[in-house]
């Protein structure tokens, strides 16, 4: 018992030794690169984007060694909360602000400034051997209010429709909610049926979709692999359908895309200013397509 | 130094009671909107809809689905099992056996959820040709697996601590050790198995990650085993990350979390009265 209580105090010794160390060399580079860039960056927020901004985020402290990001994941509104609490400097945000948050960031005493830092394809996603090939918007909101319960009813064979969707603390599930199930009028009453499963993670409705020829779900196109079928979609009957890509996104003509946003509480430092105005730059933005997304320009 | 040791005693009392005052403090607020029995009897989970729907029922009724499940699946083979332990095995086959069983109650259930998600749940849809494997009795199987080492163990106890005279008494009157196992033995044993069963439930009602895996989450009033539902557990574990501070649906999950502590609390309760009657 002995010999292991002491060889636990000297491991903790050298450790608090290392870190010592470390400290003194992290102090010593700072002084060595008087007026370069420095400081530390809290960035939390939406899940879906949470690669995206760790990618902006490396690329970033690449340029600027002595700059420390820390990027947190959790959910877009676990982000904001924490601007308001003052714990995170920047939200990532895959929705937009509702009008309740902004009132609550007025009473506040500050303007919430938002920054569109990129786009997102919402792909509708079936098993690869599924006969339905294209849906249209108003199909899609029958099926996930359970309106349509069965595959026949799109084209498919005589087989019940399994609906997947994310958790209700996603913002993927908040967009597909008031645009697809509701219409885009964000203040309806349509709701996603009961009996759709909500999936802890958009990993699991890629995988559930894999084995299962008579689910339908949902996701940022980052997730599509061979093992899902993208499912074209067309905003009426009468325009055409067209299948979630880059190009779709960027040139509006895919239905259901989305812009993800930074929101800051307005009072930028010069670390702010520079990551933001990295982000939106072509270096920035050439990040975006290797994380699957679609970039503004 | 004895003050010391009788503090820390009472510690888990006090940390018991500010638990409880906590969950009532921040969940008694969601009255002043929902009636209690609207909470309880409610037939519709919609928490961020305007305005929001906290109907509970289809969560409690899913993890009753759910916890019976597992019941129906892991009491008897628990049993079994463990009269082979006690009973049957001897030597180095019991050893192996109980380290195993000890073994198997330190996987952490975020893995037995990922072999229930990948392994089990395809198997369900293809054996009950059914349109998702996300159901009850996938849940219940997966939770079978996370109480059957706690029941083991303490049925296994249980039986050992049947007085040795109760045996050699029954074989001395000709019984077979069959007829020793279930006529004496078993209810010999029973207050133990009774508790041992408590105290599983107990594991089973309050998991969370395994079940959030497994079950389909959908928040529906199941009518069979093989429907997806949604369990209390989940739905506190799913939705805490992105409520706001203060609001109802806040308030509603500390609801929630009233409703599960009662039930621990009277699980507990159950099994502990039962074991003290065994000791009396």
């Amino acid at each position: 018992m002995r010999v292991t209580l002491s060889r636990h105090c000297s491991r903790w010794v050298t450790g608090v030794a290392l870190l010592c160390l470390l400290g003194g060399c992290a102090r010593s580079a700072s002084q060595d690169m008087a007026g370069e860039l420095q400081g530390t960056l809290q960035i939390k927020g939406s899940d879906t984007m949470v690669n995206l901004v760790q990618a902006w985020a490396e690329a970033f402290m690449e340029r600027h060694p002595a700059v420390l990001i820390s990027v947190t994941g959790g959910g877009s509104g676990t982000g904001i909360a924490s601007l308001f609490n003052g714990t995170a400097d920047i939200a990532s945000c895959s929705r937009t602000m509702s009008e309740t948050e902004i009132a609550q960031a007025r009473a506040r005493g500050w303007i919430p400034q938002e920054f569109t830092v990129a786009l997102d394809g919402l792909a509708v996603v079936v098993h690869p051997d599924h006969p339905v090939e294209r849906l249209t918007l108003a199909q899609l909101a029958d099926i996930f209010t359970g309106t349509i319960t069965q595959w026949q009813a799109v084209g498919g064979v005589p087989a019940p429709i399994v609906l997947l969707s994310r958790e209700v603390n996603s913002g993927t599930h908040v967009y597909f909610k008031e645009h697809v199930v509701r219409r885009g009028n964000v203040k309806g009453t349509e709701e996603f049926a009961p009996s759709a499963l909500l999936l802890p993670s958009s990993q699991a409705i890629a995988d559930e979709v894999a084995h299962n020829r008579q689910a339908i779900g949902y996701y940022g196109m980052g997730y599509l692999s061979p093992r899902q079928k993208a499912i074209a979609v067309a905003q009426t009957v009468s325009q055409p359908y067209v299948p979630p890509t880059i190009d779709a996104v960027r040139n509006g003509t895919y239905p259901i895309a989305r812009p993800l946003f930074f929101y800051t509480r307005g009072d930028h430092s010069e670390l702010m200013q520079l990551f933001l105005e990295f982000v939106l730059s072509p270096d920035g933005q050439r990040i975006v397509p290797e994380q699957d997304f679609v970039p503004l320009r | 130094m004895e003050i010391l040791v009788r503090i820390s005693g009472f510690a888990s009392i006090l940390f018991v009671a500010l638990i409880f005052l906590f969950l009532i403090k921040e969940g008694i607020r969601l009255f002043g909107t929902v009636t209690p029995w609207a909470f309880l009897s409610g037939r519709s989970w919609y928490p961020i809809s305007t305005p929001p729907q906290f109907g509970a029922l289809p969560l409690i009724i899913g993890s009753l689905y759910v916890t019976l499940g597992a019941l129906v699946i892991a009491v008897p083979l628990s049993l079994a099992s463990a009269f082979y332990i006690a009973e049957v095995a001897r030597g180095a086959r019991k050893e192996l056996l109980k380290s195993t069983i000890e073994l198997l109650a330190a996987i952490p259930s975020v893995v037995i959820g990922f072999i229930g998600m990948t392994v089990l749940a395809p198997w369900v849809r293809q054996l009950f040709h059914l349109p998702t494997g996300l159901t009850a009795l996938t849940g219940a199987m997966t939770l079978a697996f996370m109480a059957a080492p706690t029941i083991i163990s303490i049925t296994e106890d249980a039986i050992t601590a049947v007085p040795r005279a109760y045996r050699e008494g029954a074989l001395a009157l000709g019984a077979t050790r069959w007829q020793t196992m279930y006529r004496i033995l078993l209810p010999a044993a029973a207050p133990g198995i009774v508790a041992a069963v408590m105290l599983g439930i107990g594991r089973v009602i309050g998991e969370t990650m395994a079940v959030m895996m497994v079950t389909g989450n959908a928040s529906v009033i199941p009518t069979s085993l093989l429907q997806p539902v949604r369990t209390l557990t989940a739905t506190i574990a799913a939705e805490m990350g992105e409520t706001v501070r203060g609001s109802d649906h806040y308030y509603a999950l500390f609801a929630i979390g009233i409703v599960l502590f009662v039930i621990t609390f009277i699980v507990n309760w159950c099994a502990d009265f039962f074991l003290h009657r065994e000791r009396r």
